[in-house]
């Protein structure tokens, strides 16, 4: 047994998967222990904020100011904040509705570009052609650009009971804060999702549910198709019959189907992460049930066994210490395929609808739907929907290394 | 002669039975839920509609068509003989459109887009395994991790991928349906050529999800197929390497055409979730579409329809496998 693991554990591909698998599992483990904060806090007041870190911007003038020797002319101003985007679509416009020529415009000169939008733009031109969002823009871009040209810094007002203001600070174009000194910020690595929660926090506590209904969907088949297997493989005759022909009935029924009739019948109610991983394993055990029997019937009639039978050990114990020793090695490879397969399908169903209908926890398949339901991969919000994608392959990534790796070890032939 | 035919024969036999228990389970399944299910879809008609003339018309066909007061077996029975007819009643959401009407509308697109991808995709898959297994060295050491990898991101992850890439930033291909929106389905050019333009994004997003899982096992297969006797004893008698690698081809292919039967039904369950990303309007967006809005009738129906498939790919599979391997040949000819 302990030279089998050592045996193991020099497959590089084995070593590989599992080195990946361990270091997701204790991220799962450890990840909440730092951070406490519920997963599916709604923290963001909107959908898809930008990954990065947000600081309180009344905090940030309340805090020290640093003056720093920057230059603050117009000129180097202009072209620190307007980007390359705003740039174009600023050409863009003063070409089709500026009557400015193309030859005149210079976009890496942003002095003589916003010198010229100052000149020809007007909201009130005849924009035809131009949606109602891309005129609000150009508009706001406008108020930017004011904005950036006036030069004396922003003041800070307060208004009191009367509604008069008063002048409280002035916030110069050098003057930086230490993002140190701030007491409030927060930092978002991977921002959040259609709900305003964290992606991150929300994503760890996702990969725990999504590789608990794997392995509970895993155990379940592997369990069912060991015991078919088994009962099938070793006893033959009539019961043989009968499993290998539902067996075979249900590796041509696609499981895909039965997994969307039976999760839509037990109906949006009842259907948890438990229900769902329940439902998973009972559909999907057959893959296991033929590798198991087809290995038992080889065994059947080795020496070992017939002499256990001669010695009129009973039928479980035979099993028990005869057989199952042998195919541990498949039991354990076909689980694990199964532990990714089950992970698979969950995200699958859920993609559909079907996935559990649960909102106090998350799924990787809940995530990818409502990323998707919210179009996150047409409005460029890639945090939501990429680390998800990317987690579910690691995790199928990692399983199937082990397995591979595995196979190697137990069957010499497929050795490189 | 003989013997082929009583293969089939069994084959197609056998096929049938499963279609029926695939049908019962289809029957049998919702109803076995707790709760009365029927009344549930009743009550479930109401949430899909507004229009209350529509509501009560419905109710009114579907207490008559499920026979809700008969025994269980006269019920299969009135479903068996609809669906015979292809009348699986009105869609819930859809309405008044037919069921039949709107399943056969998007069988059509589904057929097309998955049937070839998941064969090229096999084709594909079969041919860089062996070349990986033959050549080895830097070319395996590459494609393999490579493969592995992909074959392990979900089809739906590589439908969504492709769409970010190719769709959204480089504009390349359109994002959503199977052609132009401002077109309407003719026998045109202009027609057949945006249909084309929006084939292609969920065609390779199947095509690699396919390819990944089929090299890996053709390669192994091939590895395997390599070390054997046979192949030896060919490179002993000084046979020509080109036609080692043929048999060696041949030989590994076998066991994949079974694992291609095995694996159909979960590809094709990827392909329909695939589908979804893409808003194409094949059977896997119907679906979606039919759980989102409760639509009994409409789910029923395009299970139905996606078993039928898989059972005459798999059928067609298994006759394909009959001719070319030797074996079943000889056993028919005892």
């Amino acid at each position: 047994m302990l030279n089998t693991i050592k045996q193991v554990f020099h497959s590089p591909k084995f070593v590989t998967g599992f080195v990946i698998f361990m270091v997701m599992l204790l991220t799962i483990i450890i990840y909440p222990i730092i951070v406490t904060a519920d997963p599916l806090e709604m923290i963001g007041n909107g959908n898809f904020f930008k990954p990065g870190t947000y600081v309180n911007t009344s905090e940030t003038i309340s805090a020290k100011q640093y003056t720093f020797n920057v230059d603050v002319s117009q000129a180097s101003k202009l072209d620190r904040q307007l980007d390359d985007t705003q740039r174009t679509k600023m050409a863009d416009w003063l070409v089709r509705f500026g009557g400015v020529d193309e030859s005149e415009i210079d976009t890496s000169d942003s002095v003589a570009l916003v010198e010229l939008w100052k000149n020809n733009y007007s909201k009130d031109v005849d924009q035809t052609g131009l949606i109602a969002a891309d005129k609000k823009y150009f508009v706001r871009l406008d108020t930017k650009i004011d904005a950036m040209l006036a030069s004396s810094g922003i003041i800070i007002a307060q208004k009191d009971e009367e509604g008069t203001l008063s002048e409280q600070s002035t916030v110069e174009d050098n003057s930086y804060v230490n993002i140190n000194d701030l007491q409030t910020s927060r930092t978002l690595i991977l921002g959040t999702d259609n709900f305003g929660r964290d992606t991150l926090t929300e994503l760890v506590s996702a990969a725990k549910n999504s590789l608990k209904i794997g392995l509970i969907a895993g155990s379940i088949a592997t369990v069912i198709g060991l015991v078919l297997g088994l009962l099938s493989g070793y006893l033959g005759g009539i019961i043989d019959n009968i499993i290998t022909f539902v067996t075979n009935l249900f590796t041509v029924i696609p499981s895909f189907v039965l997994l969307v009739l039976i999760s839509y019948s037990v109906g949006q109610g009842s259907r948890g992460i438990y229900l769902v991983a329940i439902i998973i394993g009972c559909t999907s055990w057959t893959w296991t049930t033929r590798s198991v029997r087809s290995q038992v019937i080889s065994l059947r009639n080795r020496d070992h066994v017939n002499l256990s039978k001669l010695s009129g050990h009973s039928l479980f114990r035979i099993i028990m210490t005869d057989i199952l020793p042998y195919i541990a090695s498949y039991v354990v490879m076909a689980l694990i395929l199964q532990i990714s397969s089950g992970i698979l399908s969950e995200a699958q169903l859920s993609m559909l609808g079907l996935g559990p209908a649960t909102t106090e926890s998350a799924t990787l398949g809940l995530m990818m739907n409502w990323a998707t339901l919210y179009s996150a991969h047409l409005n460029g919000s890639w945090w939501a929907y990429f680390p998800v994608i990317f987690t579910v392959a690691l995790i199928a990534f990692s399983l199937n290394l082990m397995n591979t790796g595995l196979d190697q070890v137990f069957n010499p032939q497929l050795r490189d | 002669m003989k013997g082929f035919r009583k293969y089939y024969g069994q084959k197609i036999i056998w096929y049938l039975i499963t279609f029926v228990i695939a049908v019962f389970l289809n029957f049998i399944l919702p109803r076995l839920m707790p709760g009365d299910p029927t009344s549930a879809i009743m009550s479930k008609v109401a949430v899909g509609m507004t229009d209350t003339t529509a509501i009560q018309k419905v109710m009114a066909e579907y207490s008559a068509k499920f026979g809700l007061d008969q025994p269980m077996y006269i019920q299969f029975f009135n479903f068996v003989k609809n669906a015979v007819k292809l009348d699986f009643g009105v869609s819930f959401t859809q309405y008044p459109r037919t069921v039949s009407d709107i399943v056969f509308s998007s069988f059509g697109w589904t057929l097309a887009l998955q049937l070839p991808a998941i064969i090229v995709g096999w084709i594909l898959g079969n041919v860089l395994g062996a070349i990986a297994a033959y050549i080895r060295g830097v070319f395996d050491k590459v494609i393999l991790p490579v493969c592995m990898f992909i074959s392990n991101i979900p089809t739906f992850g590589l439908a969504i991928i492709l769409l970010v890439v190719f769709g959204v930033n480089l504009k390349w291909f359109p994002t959503s349906g199977a052609y132009g929106f401002d077109l309407i389905p003719n026998a045109s050019l202009e027609f057949y050529a945006s249909v084309l333009h929006h084939y292609w994004l969920p065609f390779f997003s199947i095509v690699l999800a396919a390819i990944g899982g089929q090299a890996i096992g053709m390669r192994s297969m091939s590895i395997y197929e390599l070390n054997a006797d046979y192949v030896k004893y060919s490179r002993f008698l000084g046979i020509k390497d080109r036609k080692i690698v043929g048999y060696v081809f041949r030989n590994a292919m076998l066991p994949q055409i079974t694992g291609l039967a095995m694996s159909l039904g979960t590809m094709m369950g990827g392909a329909l979730v695939a589908e979804t990303i893409f808003s194409y309007p094949g059977l896997g967006s119907t679906l979606l579409s039919a759980v989102t809005g409760q639509d009994y009738p409409l789910i029923s129906a395009c299970t139905l329809m996606i078993t039928i498939m898989v059972l005459l790919a798999n059928l067609f599979v298994e006759i394909i496998y009959g001719l070319i391997d030797p074996r079943i040949k000889a056993a028919q000819q005892d």
